[in-house]
């Protein structure tokens, strides 16, 4: 492993090494809220995880520049080319890009959503596994082709997978206070001190 | 309609589960309650009759083709999981309300009823979805629901016992969903019958196996596998009694139906009993499981308790007849999965029976209880003999096949281990008759 290809994994370094910390916290905090704090961390490292798996490199967020239906005001989409081109300048430097050729991906069910995929969010998308089934239709799209999307599946998954962090959250918090009311305590080894001396 | 019933099973108890939490009248609640919970049976009942006519049933969720959108599928053996779920549930719900009356106050009564029904809810999803996201949704519907139900115990222990079982039942959650996200990452798909075309089980990288170990201790845990299960006992004792009932019959049986999906219908077994060694680890743990489950069961005095440690060992049964990655071991983890949902989920509404009654569930307080409560007590023969698998009970059925297989692979020592695990569910199961049969009342001080 080279150096540059070990830093350039760092968003899965971090993934990492928040997860462990996390996990780490779970086991060793004696205190019943640290341990909870312990799993947010690990449930957000996994959020991280995600996260970096939906970025597409270069990818802006997946937010259709021409609104549906858009499409007819020719001098309309012309500037949003523009405007697009501007914004990925960086990305075509070093790419045979051609337009005419290009037979950019896309698929009905996507294209309702998405409006364009260009040739490299296309081959981006490939190495998660789209390719096969996808009819070729670039003709239309290769007009504003040059947006570059993030993958945003991930990031909706991780929505809801927030939502359940902050319940368990919640449900957990909510638990802690009525030990708390019980014991006095939410030292775990206190706890069960009490619980050992109230058996005998 | 009739086409619509699979996204019923689960609209009508997610609708219903906040109506509930809306209406607070506990006289309004209970009916509602038991009609849902009907309602969900029938249509499972429904669904498995279509099944067994028509053959699988995939209902596109909005109507967003398969892939791209969620499916729910519904064939054999997710609709007959789903039957005996949800006939436990309705069962048990039914059983519910004296020994709630008296276990739970009466002001959260609505809540008890709410939560169950979404914990319904979640484990009947994790059954039917197609897709993989989903399945974690769902499970973490069904722990959520089952962590609050838990800590509506009435000693003080019970939150206690519901936090630990929600650290351990996140943290499996959590890797669970690490699986998932290492799968998408890998096939771009989150559709099941789809990531099984696309998975590369054949020298595949080495993320697949990693997404696997993950998902695997991720269910491990949720199954309450040996090493793992250590939250089960507690939660399992401090909950309200028909709360155990119900979780201590379902909830481990869909995990492990998940479980079996993750095998056979995504990963195949070529890959999980082949490439990896799980088929050796899971029959290493299972039957370690049986032994120092049983063993500890022996040395109970809370029948609950001895009840929940006979749990980890049964399921060390099921995992067994799955480990063999035959049709004659997974035919007998199935059935031992339907037998033992029966069985136990019977045994804990007795044990619910001597807690209204008595007002305790400790050895001790439950002697002479064969006079006073014949039927009760003779209700935990019957069981007790399907636990142990005496012939002419359902435990006998599974326990048979599970057995002829491990015969038919020529695995003497296994067989040999299991007949004798068996003499130790017969010890503590005979603990108890005796306590009930042949020991005086303990007198009132």
């Amino acid at each position: 492993m080279t150096i540059e290809t070990f830093l350039g994994l760092y968003n899965y370094w971090i993934v990492i090494f928040l997860m462990m910390t996390g996990f780490y916290i779970v086991i060793a905090s004696e205190n019943l809220v640290k341990t909870i704090i312990g799993l947010n961390i690990f449930q957000t490292s996994v959020f991280l995880l995600y996260i970096t798996m939906g970025k597409v490199h270069g990818g802006t967020a997946p937010i259709i520049k021409n609104p549906i239906g858009g499409h007819d005001d020719h001098h309309d989409a012309k500037h949003h080319v523009t405007e697009g081109h501007a914004h990925g300048v960086e990305i075509f430097t070093g790419g045979d890009y051609d337009p005419a050729t290009t037979t950019a991906s896309s698929n009905e069910v996507l294209d309702k959503l998405l409006d364009s995929v260009d040739v490299e969010s296309a081959t981006e998308i490939a190495t998660v596994g789209f390719e096969e089934d996808i009819p070729a239709h670039g003709a239309n799209l290769a007009e504003h082709a040059e947006i570059i999307y993030s993958n945003p599946l991930p990031s909706v998954l991780m929505l809801t997978a927030i939502v359940v962090g902050i319940a368990t959250t919640a449900l957990a918090l909510a638990l802690i206070v009525r030990i708390r009311e019980e014991y006095g305590t939410i030292e775990e080894d206190e706890i069960l001190e009490i619980d050992r001396n109230s058996n005998s | 309609m009739i086409d619509q019933l699979p996204v019923l099973l689960i609209a009508i108890p997610l609708i219903a589960a906040p109506l509930f939490v809306l209406v607070r009248n506990r006289a309004l609640v209970l009916p509602l309650a038991l009609m849902v919970v009907w309602a969900v049976f029938g249509i499972s009942v429904a669904l498995l009759a279509e099944v067994m006519q028509n053959g699988r049933i995939e209902y596109e969720l909005g109507g967003w083709p398969s892939p791209y959108g969620i499916v729910y599928v519904v064939d054999y053996l997710s609709a007959f999981v789903m039957m005996f779920v949800s006939a436990l549930g309705a069962i048990v719900l039914t059983y519910a309300p004296p020994s709630i009356n008296r276990e739970i106050p009466l002001s959260k009564h609505y809540l008890f009823y709410a939560t169950y029904v979404l914990c319904l809810t979640g484990l009947l999803g994790m059954c039917i979805t197609g897709d993989l996201f989903n399945v974690f949704v769902f499970l973490e519907i069904s722990s959520l629901s089952s962590y609050a139900l838990i800590s509506l115990g009435k000693t003080r222990r019970a939150p206690l016992a519901s936090l630990h079982y929600l650290i351990i039942g996140t943290v499996g959650a959590t890797f669970f969903l690490i699986g998932i996200g290492l799968l998408y990452q890998m096939t771009g798909t989150l559709n099941m019958a789809d990531i099984a075309s696309r998975v590369q089980t054949v020298d595949g990288p080495r993320t697949m196996q990693v997404a696997f170990a993950f998902m695997t201790v991720g269910l491990a845990i949720k199954m309450a596998v040996f090493p793992l299960h250590t939250w089960l006992p507690n939660a399992y004792t401090y909950a309200p009694s028909s709360v155990t009932s119900f979780i201590a019959a379902t909830a481990t049986k869909v995990s492990v139906y998940a479980f079996i999906r993750l095998v056979y219908g995504i990963f195949t077994p070529e890959f999980a009993f082949e490439a990896l060694p799980l088929d050796q680890a899971l029959m290493v743990f299972s039957l370690i499981g049986i032994f120092v489950a049983s063993a500890a069961a022996i040395y109970q005095t809370n029948v609950k308790r001895l009840l929940a440690y006979s749990s980890v060992a049964q399921i060390g049964y099921m995992l067994l007849g799955i480990s063999m990655a035959n049709v004659g071991g997974l035919t007998a983890g199935i059935s031992h999965m339907f037998n033992h949902a029966l069985i136990k989920g019977g045994l804990f509404m007795v044990v619910g029976c001597f807690a209204l009654r008595i007002g305790s569930v400790k050895l001790d307080d439950l002697r002479g209880a064969g006079k006073t409560m014949p039927l009760t007590s003779f209700a935990w023969v019957i069981g007790g003999l399907g636990l142990i698998g005496v012939p002419v009970t359902a435990g006998f059925i599974s326990k048979w096949l599970l057995l002829t297989s491990v015969i038919e692979m020529q695995w003497w020592s296994v067989a040999v281990l299991m007949l004798i695990s068996s003499l130790l569910a017969v010890v503590y199961v005979w603990r108890v008759v005796e306590t009930l049969y042949f020991y005086l009342q303990k007198k009132p001080l």
